[in-house]
Parts: structure tokens; C-alpha cells; sequence
């Protein structure tokens, strides 16, 4: 029973910072089309701003993450949209795959290259101890990550519901024409929402490189979890991306324990074809129609 | 014959000749690049069929070619002859991409692209952790090159000549496929699947066989592919494969006949051309792509076909419907992309 809490907690905790990977990664989808095949990528390279800020212009670690988060807006918000998006939107959604796929490739080896193909240290949040609760062992890291991804996918999750500007953004985000009709500047909440995306893929990164280290191939199985929570949630819901990361999350560690490690990366994957199978709209997302 | 028919027509008999004469004029390294050259083209052929005629994404094209090429390499280190070991790699990639049309065919066109990109994620952990069958990690050594009418492939020159050989096969076959009524339903759903339906088209079943169909040709150019580089291991069929694949299907042009012979070309030969730049070449590779797909999303024929257009048309006139691939049926399709590639 201890050992299942502790996988629970660790669960739930890598399940948050999936939420929030899969929650930027549906938003996108929603305003503007774009699968975003870079997304792993996106949570890989804001932990080397943030170690380039610290190393480089020698700044202490909340600073560095300051900037990180900064520069990742600017870079992989602004600059993804204005310089990838809207150049290919114009051509339909393949070129926009295939580029996305090209950037993240770009991504990987422009760390590799340029900064380190070695994993690095990076700073964590609290310090790595244990905490013993209920009896249970948990290690405050992955506690404090819990916590903190929690907050965040909370907050966002109010700001969307019950904010006017939250509310904004899902209208354009379902549906851009009628929301440009009631007078909401669609333009700018599509610009907002790749800006959320890059702040919630950088606060991933900072959470998570403690652990993983930060290494140019991490974005890998991050990327490819997104994708899977934002199916299983339901791509039309950021509330379903949610529940889909954490779902993902908390199945990945309990499979990698009870059942087999070695196809531990099949579960989404398995998760995946059945839901496609059985409930393709997703735990809360609507049957999309067709159109002519 | 218009003039532009017969300068196409040279230009191929020139190229078939230059591909022929080939293995006098290169090292053997070459000849290797040349035949790997043929036998990526054999599967960018069938993803191109699936992806640019038929309108569906697929990123399980390297999986197949790594179900093609453990097929072989394990029948014919059974005992098998190589070529019952080469339909059967095909056999099983057909069946294979029938069934997995099934569960993308309940959903749209995007989903399509997650359950292959999952299939392709599955067979590379299969392969990696079925050791009793697969050797894992440590991969297939040894797959003896097969003999061909009797006369033996070892040597990279003969095998060369082998892989082209099939290449012209596969590729006139295709040629055939697309000129007949299944080729015409397939561009016709990948237009407008409801007004394919409403023609009578059963857009479910020929959805399902433009799949299996482009699947078998992965297949079949992994069956190539084992006895051509003779040592296989799960990590060569990773989804990195798939993407590669499809970068070439794009970068030559999508709906394009020709497009997959030119992709599969850049994507051999940029890496020994970019070898001065030592580690940057993927950097380079991917900067490339980006700023193809936002000048030509239609790849490099596409590009030599919009700019024949152009000339053709009288100046001052929009250079037709700029329409583009578009898997989710938002604007309307290549319909320059079809008309360009039958007038070829």
C-alpha cells in the first residue's frame, strides 16, 4: 500500500507536468491549427536558458528562470508564431507539420551543437530530500513538483473558465469566426495563446530538468506524451488535456511497476489506439463535424 | 507530342542511362549510396501514394520498411528463399496497413498521423524487447545477399542493378495503379471524400487500400534494404525514419510522380555534399526544410511546376489555384498537383 502511494504521488507528479505540456499543445490546436510536432522540443531548450543566464551572465537561479521564462516566451511564443505559423498556415496544415517537425529537429541538434551533447545539472527547487508522510516515504522534489504543477494547471484552469479574458480565448478557440463576430481582437488571442503555450513548456522544463537533467534529447518522450494526453482528454478541451496528462501520468508509473518496464513506453501509446477506438472525441471533448 | 513532353521524355532516358552507366564512373561507396538511394525511393513511392494521392498522413512509413526488413532477415537466415521471403515481407505489410486504417478511418485525417506515429513507437519497442526473436538491440548480422537468376549480388555494383531493377518495377507499377480507376478514386477522396462518395466512390475501402498498398511498398523496400546494408537493428526503424521519409515525400513534392525520386536523392546525397560542415549538417538540413515549405510548400517539382506554369500562362494572370495539401479537407486540393503530374 505504501509503495502504491508513493507510485501515486510520483505519478500524479509527472502527470501534472504532462497536463501542462498537453494543455499548451491542445490550446494550440485549437486557435490556430498547428500540431505542434517541436512541443517536447519546446519544454527541452527553456532549461538551457535558463543554465546560459546563470552560467553565461552569471545571474542566481530565480533570476535565470525569470529570464528563461521571458526568452521562451519571446522566442517560442512570439517568434514560433510570426516567423513559423504564419508563413504556413497560409499553405495548409502539412507544411506547418513538417516544418514543426524540421524545427524540432533544428531544436536538438542546435543544443547538441552549441551548447553541450553531455546531460546537465540543473538547479532544483527545493532540496533533494526525503518526507516522510503517513508512514510513507516521498522524495520532496517530486512532492514540491506536484504542488507547484497543480497550482499552475489550477490556475490556468480558472483563468480559462472564469476569467473575461480566459473566456475570450476558448471562444476563439472554438470557434474564430463567431467569435471575431461577437468583437473579441482574435488576432491577439491567438498571439496570447502561443504565449501561454511557451510559458507553461518553459515552467515544464524548469520543473522536470532537476530530475531528468537537462539533455537535448529529452523532449522526445515529453512531445510524444502531450500528443497522447491531448488525444485521450479530448483535443477541443483544455480541461480534457488536463485530465488526460494527469491520467497519463499516473497509468505510466503504475504500468512501469506492476506490469512491464520494458513496454512501459507503450502504455500511452496502447491508451491511445483504444481510445481511438472507443471514444475518439476523447474523455470531455465533443464529436467534431465534418465539414464539405 | 508537345515539345515539353518530348524534352520530359529525354530527360528521363538521359537520367535511366546516367543510372545505368552509373557503376563505371563510381567508387563502390557511390554504387552503396546509388542502390540506397533506389530502395529509399521504393518506400518514399508507397508513402507517397498514401500521403500525396490519397491524402492521408502516415508516420509508420520506416516501421513497415523495418517489418519488410526483420521479415527477411529472419525467413532467410530460416532457410527461406529470399524471394518468398520478399512477397511475404510484402504480404505482411499489406495486412499489417489494413488493419491499422481501421481504427484511424472511425476519426479524421489528423488522427491518422497519431495512431501510425504510436504503431511506428510499438514496433520499435517490440523489436527492441523481443530478444528470443529479434536479437534487441544487438540487431541481425550476416543477411546474405540474395541471388538473382543465378547470378550472385555481393558485390555492391551487381546488388546496384538488382535494386534498380526493382525500383523500375515498382515504380511503373505505380505509374500503371494511378492511370487506372483506383488511382483516380484515390485523388478523388483525397479532393473531397463526400463528393467522392457521392460518385460512388467507397471511399472506406480505397482509403484502406491506398494505406496497405503504399505499407506493402515499405515493406518491399525493406526487404531490399536488409540484404543491402546486411545488418539491421531496431534503433535504424525509429520514428526518426518515418519523419525522414516523409521530409522526402514533402521536399520532392507530395502528388508528384517524380517527387520521391528527387526527396530520396537529397536526402542520400546532402549529407556527403554538407560533410564540410562537419556537425551542422542536420542543423543546415532542418533550416532547409523550414524555408522550403514557406516558399514551396509543394516540394521541388512542385516549385518546377509552378514556375512552368507560370510561362505557359499569359503574363498578368494569378498562376492558378495555389491550393495546397491539406489533410483536413479545409481548402480545396492540389488540383494543379494531379493535372501537373498526368500531363508528365
Amino acid at each position: 500500500m505504501a509503495s502504491f502511494l508513493q507510485l501515486l504521488v510520483s505519478g500524479l507528479a509527472t502527470g501534472a507536468i504532462y497536463a501542462l505540456v498537453a494543455v499548451g499543445f491542445s490550446l494550440l490546436w485549437q486557435t490556430s491549427q498547428t500540431i505542434n510536432f517541436a512541443q517536447g522540443e519546446f519544454v527541452m531548450v527553456p532549461a538551457f536558458f535558463v543554465l546560459v543566464a546563470m552560467h553565461t551572465l552569471g545571474l542566481p537561479f530565480w533570476l535565470a528562470a525569470i529570464v528563461g521564462i521571458a526568452t521562451a516566451a519571446l522566442v517560442l511564443g512570439v517568434l514560433f508564431k510570426r516567423i513559423i505559423v504564419d508563413q504556413m498556415l497560409r499553405h495548409g496544415v502539412l507544411p506547418l507539420v513538417v516544418s514543426t517537425i524540421a524545427l524540432s529537429l533544428f531544436m536538438r541538434e542546435a543544443v547538441k551543437d552549441f551548447y553541450s551533447a553531455q546531460a546537465q545539472p540543473f538547479p532544483s527547487l527545493v532540496a533533494d530530500r526525503d518526507i516522510t508522510l503517513f508512514g510513507v516515504v516521498f522524495s520532496a522534489q517530486s512532492l514540491a513538483l506536484l504542488v507547484v504543477a497543480v497550482a499552475i494547471v489550477a490556475a490556468l484552469h480558472i483563468f480559462l473558465q472564469h476569467t473575461r479574458f480566459g473566456r475570450m480565448m476558448q471562444a476563439t478557440a472554438q470557434n474564430p469566426t463567431v467569435a471575431r463576430i461577437l468583437g473579441i481582437d482574435v488576432e491577439r488571442m491567438i498571439l496570447t495563446t502561443f504565449l501561454v503555450n511557451a510559458v507553461l513548456c518553459a515552467i515544464a522544463s524548469i520543473l522536470i530538468s532537476p530530475i531528468y537533467l537537462a539533455k537535448f534529447t529529452n523532449g522526445e518522450t515529453l512531445g510524444l506524451a502531450a500528443f497522447v494526453a491531448a488525444i485521450i482528454g479530448g483535443f477541443n478541451q483544455a480541461r480534457g488535456a488536463m485530465a488526460g496528462g494527469i491520467l497519463l501520468g499516473v497509468l505510466d508509473n503504475l504500468c512501469a511497476a506492476y506490469m512491464s518496464a520494458q513496454y512501459r513506453s507503450a502504455v500511452p501509446l496502447i491508451l491511445l489506439v483504444l481510445f481511438i477506438l472507443f471514444r475518439p472525441q476523447g474523455l470531455m471533448g465533443r464529436v467534431e463535424e465534418r465539414t464539405v | 507530342m508537345s515539345l515539353a513532353r518530348i524534352l520530359g521524355l529525354l530527360a528521363v532516358l538521359i537520367a535511366v542511362g546516367l543510372l545505368i552507366a552509373a557503376p563505371t564512373m563510381l567508387r563502390s561507396y557511390g554504387v552503396y549510396l546509388l542502390a540506397l538511394w533506389s530502395v529509399t525511393t521504393i518506400a518514399a513511392l508507397g508513402l507517397n501514394l498514401t500521403l500525396g494521392y490519397a491524402g492521408q498522413i502516415s508516420l509508420a512509413q520506416g516501421a513497415f520498411v523495418g517489418i519488410g526488413a526483420y521479415t527477411v532477415a529472419l525467413a532467410t537466415a530460416a532457410g527461406i528463399p529470399y524471394f518468398v521471403a520478399f512477397l511475404g515481407a510484402g504480404l505482411i505489410t499489406f495486412a499489417i496497413g489494413w488493419c491499422l486504417g481501421y481504427p484511424a478511418l472511425r476519426v479524421q485525417h489528423h488522427f491518422l498521423a497519431f495512431v501510425t506515429l504510436a504503431f511506428s513507437t510499438l514496433v520499435f519497442l517490440v523489436l527492441r524487447n523481443e530478444q528470443w526473436l529479434t536479437n534487441g538491440i544487438y540487431g541481425i548480422n550476416d543477411i546474405a545477399r540474395p541471388k538473382v537468376f543465378g547470378l550472385s549480388t555481393n558485390r555492391n555494383p551487381d546488388f546496384y542493378y538488382f535494386a534498380l531493377g526493382m525500383l523500375a518495377l515498382f515504380a511503373g507499377l505505380q505509374w500503371w495503379m494511378l492511370r487506372s480507376p483506383w488511382g483516380r478514386a484515390f485523388v478523388a477522396i483525397r479532393e473531397n471524400p463526400l463528393r467522392a462518395a457521392s460518385l460512388g466512390i467507397d471511399v472506406r475501402r480505397y482509403t484502406l487500400m491506398a494505406f496497405a498498398i503504399g505499407s506493402a511498398y515499405g515493406g518491399f523496400a525493406g526487404a531490399l534494404y536488409a540484404p543491402l546494408v546486411q545488418f539491421i537493428e531496431p534503433n535504424s526503424f525509429q520514428l526518426t525514419y518515418s519523419l525522414k521519409l516523409l521530409l522526402i515525400v514533402l521536399v520532392g513534392g507530395a502528388g508528384y510522380f517524380i517527387g520521391p525520386f528527387f526527396g530520396a536523392m537529397i536526402e542520400i546525397l546532402l549529407p556527403e555534399w554538407l560533410r564540410f560542415t562537419q556537425g551542422y549538417y542536420l542543423l543546415i538540413y532542418a533550416t532547409l526544410v523550414v524555408i522550403l515549405m514557406a516558399v514551396c510548400p509543394k516540394g521541388l517539382v512542385g516549385a518546377v511546376a509552378l514556375i512552368a506554369e507560370r510561362r505557359r500562362k499569359p503574363p498578368g494572370r494569378a498562376p492558378g489555384p495555389g491550393g495546397t495539401l491539406d489533410p483536413g479537407g479545409a481548402t480545396p486540393g492540389p488540383t494543379g498537383a494531379a493535372s501537373a503530374s498526368h500531363s508528365r
